[in-house]
């Protein structure tokens, strides 16, 4: 396929304008030995036709499964959709980063009105225009704080989501920060004991989820509490973005920084990525976060318009003083995100409750079978862990059948042998849930 | 236009959520009110309603389907719609990124595949498919620098960076714990490479270098720069941005890049969709290859997986494993293109680069006239000598005439900067017209510079005052 | 047209202005042709009262719409009080940045460091010559 649209007339009139007399001696700056090179595993191109049964042909060669019910920083939701035909738009998504306000208000009132909803939701005042994914946003926002406080060590619960703690660690070691966790009880929420003998004043933020990676809800004021009383910020994560519509958010018990994932505001699956991170803090720090901000302007007639502020703190101006290098975000999916939350609406807390609904359901019934147990008697959302017999056995009956399974918390942690996390969203039947009973019987 | 609280009513709903087909439970029970919101305060809005707000807000925003976007440093060039179709299949959309490695067969054959393709194009040993964009594959790249120097035992606090260089790079520098040193670019626009020589010493880890850099130049001495690198046993960070300008021509890892990053939005056609989702994968040498983070895709007897046991990653950037849909449009690039397309990409790009440059330096400062790459650089002075009209007034002035403008003020190092990157996809009738409507705006600019300063005077709001929104930011609306 | 330097103060090659009170305290604050550079002032980051700085060394961040600028202590000193009405109105900078666009008033560590400044001739020099 070749989309130039130039002709060999095109070609020798421009050449012909430049003065040159071939292609390849606009390439002269190149040093001859390193002209001309061959691309050794590319294969020739194909016409349209032949692309899409390439592309077909990989997408089969998945299986896709009848269900699924893991979570675990990924969820499977229910897209409306309206959402589809408004991103697939190509004013929306064949622009660029709206730096030409004038010609942008859409996407600019689009993120004005997305940051408006994220900030209630979060019971925040303000949020940005999104980050990278929820794990990178929990990642800059430890490094913001200790920036900010200019303390170097960062505590965070084990019971975050393993890989966000991962991410974490890495931003930190890149930085000369330390981090060390702090255990869970055996309700499953953070131990607080555990919490307060690593908190001192050299501690620039606490990093807890809530619900957090076991599916437990957290206490977040005695934590916010315990974090300030040394100095130190609270922040708060977030992995399903709908159990916003139901559970009091971590702003509202004293978090500084609240920041998530929001894939499942909107956002397909889709293996991992494109998702949504969502940063959103309190006002206070507003000139030293991170990332896009829309703002609410006037033009010179006096009618409202929207622009991109507060562009110094970003690294095309601070440059090496700025807080964070992000340039592109994840704007189609905070568009994506917006809509979502504006067709939901009020609903959401339907939709919230809905969840609690299948879970609760799904974990009885787990729980009649003979040798189930609880582990964590904490208050769920949508997930929740369960130990079992034989955790693989279950997961390789489900396999069998086209089911992905729950996700085994043993490779993440050791202690945790043969135990399940869980997640029902409103995707899951309870005739999906019956025949998932039947299967692990 | 109203924001969609303002046209919110209570009691309407564009949402339906289906009935519990389970037991309802009694939500305070269960969690308890310690844990519960109290209000939930978004719109209530009728679908149609939703729809018409959503799509005349569309309506307001000018994309590259409707109009040229010479944005230097962005290569806006066509978005196929073939990829958007691809993408778009529920086998690619729909699996959850922790399925078994078994249902992912196909997902997991397109990444190593397309690691193999871009590691062909680009000459480098391997890729890691993880960040985000271009400034996370930055901060990935200059991480694997930092673990490679650890792991070394030496100790090397420095980055040098050009003048020219995007802002993304001294950030990447400044948050894995280095100093920026400012290299100064020659008359030419190249690598000072007497200041590089006084600056090359073994406190400085890496040079990153954008080559072609930000003018659009090739660096003709890439070899002697990397020689002064690599003889002080330091690394070469190449910033990929410009690839769409030596793609077929030239491999960076040939020219001594040891560690690189792309921007599949730019180079590979992937939309900007309003700022995002991009993806900027890391292609590295031999030598940064045990540094990539995790999970890596193994290829075993039994077909292709992820592994974590690669005990000297730097470890992760992000959660799972990419910006996986928009490796899935460039991946349907590639293959469609093919390895004569991307050659070709390259070609058409320079040639109207070049074409425009030509067009256009009788009428505006051409501070490097020579044969540029992807992109040219004018400078606004002249203008602003002769009346006042800056390179913003003319910039808002091409909005009145259908364009987007160029890239403004980068880099810094021209005054009044205007970049500008046609890209390949651009027909020469879009160039002569372009061309015609730069060339009126420098007349103007000359006998009736009000009318510039004025505009745009054809949007649905005029001159944004960017400066009540930055002393009074408003973020957030409140009722 | 930057307004006048005044002759009953100092000046660094950075730009700020040097108001010695006498009784071993001094104002300081940036130059119009500084804020004329800048353009419209949004933000300044004032410096804790009690902060110690020494001179050349990073005492205020100002920011406009397009870029941040460090201001740099123009002798060393304690900062022993800042000017609370730029938190609201920054723009006291680009309208009166002599007057009451000050910055802040440090309690000076040695009063020689004011023999290495410019007065408002030499300062005037200079700006001549960067124009050019």
């Amino acid at each position: 396929m070749d989309y130039c649209p130039h002709t060999k007339d095109d070609i020798a009139q421009m050449q012909a304008a430049i003065g040159v007399k071939s292609i390849e001696e606009l390439f002269a700056d190149i040093p001859q030995k390193f002209r001309f090179r061959e691309m050794p595993d590319v294969p020739s191109g194909l016409s349209e036709q032949e692309t899409i049964a390439l592309m077909s042909a990989i997408a089969a060669r998945n299986q896709m499964p009848r269900l699924t019910l893991t979570g675990a920083g990924a969820y499977v939701h229910f897209i409306p959709s309206v959402v589809s035909h408004i991103v697939g738009r190509s004013e929306f998504y064949t622009a660029y980063t709206p730096y030409q306000a004038e010609i942008s208000q859409g996407i600019l009132q689009a993120i004005y009105e997305y940051q408006t909803m994220i900030a209630h939701l979060t019971g925040t005042e303000i949020a940005n225009a999104s980050m990278y994914d929820g794990a990178s946003a929990m990642a800059e926002a430890a490094v913001l704080s200790a920036k900010m406080s200019n303390r170097s060590k960062i505590v965070v619960a084990r019971s975050v989501h393993p890989q966000y703690r991962q991410v974490l660690k890495t931003y930190c070691w890149a930085n000369g920060y330390t981090v060390t966790e702090v255990p869970y009880a055996a309700s499953g929420q953070l131990d607080l004991a555990g919490l307060h003998s690593a908190l001192d004043e050299s501690v620039a933020a606490v990093i807890v989820q809530s619900p957090n990676f076991f599916g437990c809800l957290e206490d977040i004021t005695p934590i916010a509490d315990a974090a300030h009383a040394k100095g130190a910020l609270l922040i708060s994560g977030f992995t399903d973005g709908t159990s916003l519509g139901i559970l009091k958010p971590a702003g509202a018990c004293g978090a500084d920084f609240v920041v998530g994932e929001g894939q499942s505001f909107g956002n397909p699956i889709n293996y991992g990525g494109p998702y949504l991170g969502i940063f959103a803090a309190r006002e206070k720090f507003l000139r030293r976060i991170p990332g896009r901000l829309a703002g609410a302007t006037v033009d010179k007639n006096g009618k409202r318009g929207f622009v991109l502020t507060l562009q110094t703190r970003e690294q095309h101006i601070r440059r090496e003083k700025a807080t964070s290098n992000i340039c592109s975000n994840e704007a189609l999916c905070a568009l994506a995100a917006c809509i979502y939350l504006a067709v939901l609406g009020t609903n959401l807390k339907k939709l919230a409750a809905l969840n609690v609904n299948k879970a609760q359901y799904l974990k009885s019934r787990l729980l009649q079978i003979p040798g189930w147990k609880e582990v964590f008697s904490a208050p769920i959302y949508n997930e929740f862990t369960l130990c079992c017999p034989d955790a693989r056995a279950v997961n390789e009956k489900l396999q069998a059948e086209g089911i992905i399974g729950a996700y085994d918390l043993q490779k993440d942690y050791p202690e945790l042998k043969n135990t399940l996390l869980f997640c029902a969203t409103e995707m899951l039947s309870k005739n999906d849930m019956d025949r998932v009973i039947e299967i692990i019987k | 236009m109203e924001l969609i609280f303002e046209i919110s009513k209570p009691g309407r709903s564009a949402a339906n959520v289906s009935a519990s087909d389970v037991p309802v439970v009694d939500v305070d029970h269960i969690i308890g009110r310690t844990y519960l919101r109290d209000d939930l305060d978004l719109p209530e809005v009728a679908e149609i309603d939703l729809v018409r707000h959503y799509t005349n807000l569309s309506r307001r925003n000018f994309g590259l389907d409707l109009g040229f976007y010479p944005l230097g440093s962005c290569t806006m060039k066509y978005n196929p719609k073939i990829n958007e179709n691809v993408a778009a299949l529920p086998g690619f959309t729909g699996l959850h990124p922790d399925a078994p490695d078994a249902f992912a067969k196909g997902n997991l054959e397109l990444m190593y595949d397309m690691q193999k393709l871009l590691s062909g194009i680009f000459g480098m040993a391997d890729f890691t498919l993880q960040p985000a964009a271009g400034a996370h594959g930055e901060l990935t790249g200059v991480m694997m620098i930092k673990k490679y120097f650890e792991k070394k035992g030496e100790k090397r606090h420095l980055i040098l960076i050009p003048d020219a260089a995007h802002g993304t790079n001294p950030a990447s520098g400044a948050l894995c714990g280095f100093e920026t040193v400012t290299l100064r670019s020659n008359p030419e626009g190249g690598v000072d490479l007497g200041h590089l020589e006084s600056l090359m010493t073994e406190d400085v880890a890496a040079l990153m270098l954008t080559n072609p850099n930000t003018l659009g130049l090739f660096e003709r001495n890439i070899e002697k720069v990397a020689q002064i690198i690599h003889s002080r046993g330091g690394l070469l960070y190449g910033d990929g941005a410009n690839a769409n300008a030596f793609l077929g021509k030239a491999r960076p890892g040939d020219l001594g890049f040891d560690v690189i990053q792309l921007n599949l939005h730019k180079t590979f056609s992937t939309p900007h969709g309003g700022g995002g989702p991009g993806s900027g994968p890391v292609g590295v040498c031999a030598g940064l290859v045990d540094y990539l983070p995790v999970p890596r895709i193994v290829k075993t007897d039994s077909g292709y997986g992820w592994s974590e046991q690669f005990p000297d990653t730097i470890g992760r950037v992000r959660a799972f494993y990419g910006n996986f849909n928009v490796i899935v449009k460039a991946y349907a690039y590639i293959r469609s293109l093919g390895a004569e397309g991307l050659a070709r990409v390259t070609e058409m790009a320079v040639l109207n680069a070049n074409y425009i440059k030509e067009k256009l330096k009788p009428y505006f400062d051409l501070p490097y006239d020579r044969i540029c790459m992807h992109e040219c650089v004018f400078s606004g002075n002249r203008q602003v000598e002769q009346n006042g009209v800056h390179t913003s007034d003319m910039a808002k002035r091409l909005i009145d005439f259908g364009y987007h403008p160029p890239t403004i003020y980068f880099p810094l190092i021209v005054h009044e900067a205007i970049m500008i990157e046609p890209t390949e996809t651009e027909s020469k009738e879009t160039l002569d017209a372009f061309c015609e409507a730069m060339i009126s705006i420098a007349r103007e600019a000359e006998e009736n510079p009000q009318r510039v300063k004025d505009s745009p005077l054809s949007t649905p709001v005029s001159r944004l005052d960017e400066v009540l929104a930055a002393r009074k930011p408003d973020v957030c609306w409140k009722r | 047209m930057s307004k006048t330097n005044p002759t009953d103060r100092l000046y660094s090659k950075d730009h700020e202005w040097v108001k010695d009170n006498g009784d071993g305290t001094a104002v300081v604050g940036i130059t119009d042709y500084a804020q004329e550079m800048l353009t419209d002032i949004v933000f300044v980051e004032l410096p804790p009262v009690g902060k110690k700085v020494a001179q050349g060394e990073p005492v205020a961040v100002v920011e406009s719409v397009k870029s941040v600028s460090d201001v740099y202590a123009p002798v060393s000193g304690e900062v022993i009080n800042v000017n609370g009405e730029l938190e609201n109105a920054p723009d006291l900078i680009n309208s009166d940045a002599f007057g009451k666009g000050w910055i802040a008033t440090l309690k000076l560590a040695d009063t020689d460091e004011l023999k290495s400044l410019l007065s408002a001739a030499n300062y005037d020099t200079l700006i001549k010559e960067e124009k050019h």
